[in-house]
């Protein structure tokens, strides 16, 4: 039953993530990466991280794709679509993805079978923010707050010009 | 269910995301892919957590969560760019952005 | 705590279905049937609650404006949603020509469908939570987040200007009061421990001197919290008076213009179940979800007591909406970034002052202080220096 519901998964997800990498339509790539990101939040709620899935939909989908959507329509030109697909690319990602297979296939990974399910519970994940990582979360705190005024200072118009 | 299966599909998706950012003239949309290419890594992230031997460290969520934040962080910082280049230069091809001077 | 036999009547009807199945059907098609009977139940309550409301709004509404509210089919007017579905069903659905003709069509199935999720998290009854997820305050907040992208979908599938400038104002208002939205709940997160919306109902539960609900709603901080959430709920389901994304004087029903018949009745559909999903997690966060206001009255039915609560929320939308006038866009973004999210954070400040200052009488006043304290600041810095002239006329002497 699980290996069905990978397989539905993974399908959905390259085919919206190669809808993303083709399209030419630039509005339909956009969307197709919101539905991507649906699809990789399932996979963790299948690995059993459901605090990170939850926080994937929320970041991603609720956020960074309304932005580059946002930021898609604020750039248009009359023009809808770009033409232009430079079918290197197409080489150099075959031959990183042969790469990466060999060294996953010729890799002795351990053979011990799964643990039995035990999703990470929100509560142990707040215990372990506030006390081994506590530096980590300040100092993205921190990294969020220079992002924000930082994008906020590239994107104001300069007055008097 | 195996680690190998979701390792397969983590690259599948990295390399997509290579192909999104090589491949792609728009600025825009080379930025969707080095996102792609870091969601790619966070399941990679959660894989190995979940496959580990049974006294299990946390660390594999805790990277992940802060690679989401970070990811968003740049995804903001890199469309602000993106939009001041546009402002500019007005065009988003990545091909005709090739000069220092403004 | 088990409750008495009405109480838990409909999770008994649900186990004696799922009797029947169990020595028939593999194990996952049990777990698939159990989900599938919760979803109906979900559906047949709240789309009843949709029909239901749609006429009890026009009525109080007429009421408050000193007129009779529709009344001419069925007993009182009741069966107007009847008369409103066919009327919807059979209007010829018109797509624009120049329209992306999937983003058009998919807006409003995505927009239902991320408003109908969010209503699976919330507590109905005792045992009566649709679906159990440990961070199901969070599975909230997600799905209401990425129904902003939806309505953007609807507005730039239109192929409209108009349609267009109505989504992004509405996404706009959506982001700008998330906020709000989130950090008020925040405290309440924070003195449970658990984003578990069962454990936040268990929380409540006990009664202070013997006849005071340990409800959230009765401290300082939970009161403050409580109408923040309240108004950020009321921007967030798009009522007036906070409307502007589809008031039709302003801008012809905004990204919710080029479609008719059964889509704008979706539309409204998910407006309204997402209206009823924030009214229901105010219940469970701040009064106390199912429980009974006193020790006496718990007989009543659990699931009773919700809906009681809910009703009178839902009553409260439906009377501002029809007191209030709409507010203008601008005057919204400066209320939600100027004042309700430094009122926000004030608020977790004064729980967690409440919480280490023991819980009692003293926690009370410290907190309360603190809360007011900001208040006074805030209303003295953000007063418009505006001085209004006498009014002049130029014809009416």
């Amino acid at each position: 039953m699980s290996a069905v519901t990978f397989a539905i998964i993974a399908i959905l997800t390259l085919a919206a993530a190669l809808a993303v990498a083709t399209l030419q339509k630039l509005m339909h790539a956009a969307l197709s990466f919101a539905v991507m990101f649906l699809g990789i939040s399932a996979f963790f709620f299948l690995l059993g991280a459901e605090f990170v899935g939850l926080v994937q939909v929320f970041v991603y989908i609720g956020a960074v794709a309304v932005l580059i959507v946002f930021t898609v329509l604020l750039t248009r030109h009359d023009q809808e679509k770009t033409r232009g697909f430079n079918w290197s690319g197409v080489v150099v990602a075959l031959a990183v993805f042969g790469g990466l297979i060999w060294a996953i296939t010729k890799t002795k990974l351990l053979q011990s079978a799964p643990r039995p399910i035990e999703p990470i519970t929100v509560h142990r994940i707040g215990e372990l923010l506030m006390t081994s990582y506590v530096w980590p979360v300040l100092c993205v705190g921190v990294l969020l707050t220079a992002a924000l005024i930082g994008a906020l200072i590239l994107v104001m118009e300069d007055k008097g010009q | 269910m195996t680690l190998s299966i979701f390792l397969i599909v983590s690259a599948a998706l990295f390399c997509i995301g290579v192909l999104a950012a090589l491949s792609r003239r728009h600025a825009i949309f080379i930025l969707i892919g080095i996102e792609m290419m870091l969601a790619a890594a966070n399941i990679n992230f959660i894989a190995f957590w979940r496959f580990a031997p049974s006294p299990a460290q946390p660390i594999g969520v805790m990277v992940a969560i802060f690679s989401i934040a970070i990811a968003a962080a740049e995804a903001a910082v890199g469309l602000a760019m993106v939009i001041a280049v546009y402002r500019h230069f007005r065009t988003t091809n990545v091909d005709q952005l090739d000069q220092l001077k403004g | 705590m088990s409750g008495n036999a009405v109480d838990q009547i409909f999770i008994r009807a649900k186990e004696w279905l799922l009797s029947l199945l169990i020595g028939r059907v593999p194990d996952w098609a049990v777990q698939i049937a159990s989900s599938l009977i919760n979803i109906a139940a979900l559906l047949g309550v709240f789309l009843t609650l949709f029909a239901l409301i749609s006429v009890l709004e026009r009525k109080i509404l007429g009421r408050i404006q000193n007129r009779y509210g529709p009344n001419r089919v069925g007993p009182f007017g009741l069966f107007q949603p009847v008369a409103d579905g066919i009327k919807m069903l059979i209007k010829e659905d018109i797509v624009p020509a120049r329209a992306d003709k999937i983003v058009h069509f998919l807006a409003p199935v995505l927009i239902a469908a991320a408003a109908i999720l969010t209503l699976g998290v919330i507590p109905y009854g005792r045992n009566m939570t649709p679906f159990v997820i440990d961070g199901g305050i969070l599975f909230f907040f997600a799905v209401s987040s990425a129904s902003e992208l939806t309505v953007f979908m609807a507005g730039w599938g239109s192929n409209n200007k108009y349609s267009m400038l109505g989504a992004m104002r509405a996404i706009a208002q959506m982001i700008s009061y998330e906020l709000p939205l989130i950090i008020t709940v925040l405290p309440v997160v924070m003195i449970v421990g658990s984003l578990n919306p069962d454990k936040i109902v268990d929380a409540q539960g006990t009664y202070v001197f013997g006849f005071i609900p340990h409800w959230f709603v009765f401290t300082p901080w939970g009161a403050t919290a409580f109408l923040l959430f309240f108004v950020s709920g009321l921007v967030e389901s798009n009522r007036t008076p906070f409307d502007v994304p589809e008031g039709e004087s302003e801008i012809v029903a905004g990204h919710m213009t080029e479609y008719s018949g059964f889509k704008y009745a979706t539309f409204f559909m998910a407006e309204y179940i997402g209206m009823f999903a924030v009214s229901g997690l105010a219940v469970t966060l701040f009064l106390g979800a199912w429980h009974a206001p006193l020790p006496f009255l718990e007989f009543i039915p659990s699931y009773l007591w919700f809906f009681a609560k809910l009703s009178i929320l839902l009553f409260v939308y439906i009377w501002l909406r029809g007191t209030l006038p709409r507010t203008r866009v601008d005057q919204i973004m400066n209320f939600a970034w100027k004042f309700m999210l430094p009122m926000a954070f004030t608020c977790l400040i004064a729980a967690a002052i409440w919480h280490y200052t023991g819980r009692g009488w003293r926690g009370w006043l410290w907190s309360a202080g603190v809360i007011a304290a900001v208040y006074f600041t805030l209303s003295i810095l953000l007063e418009t220096k505006k001085k209004f002239a006498p009014r002049t006329y130029r014809f009416a002497e």
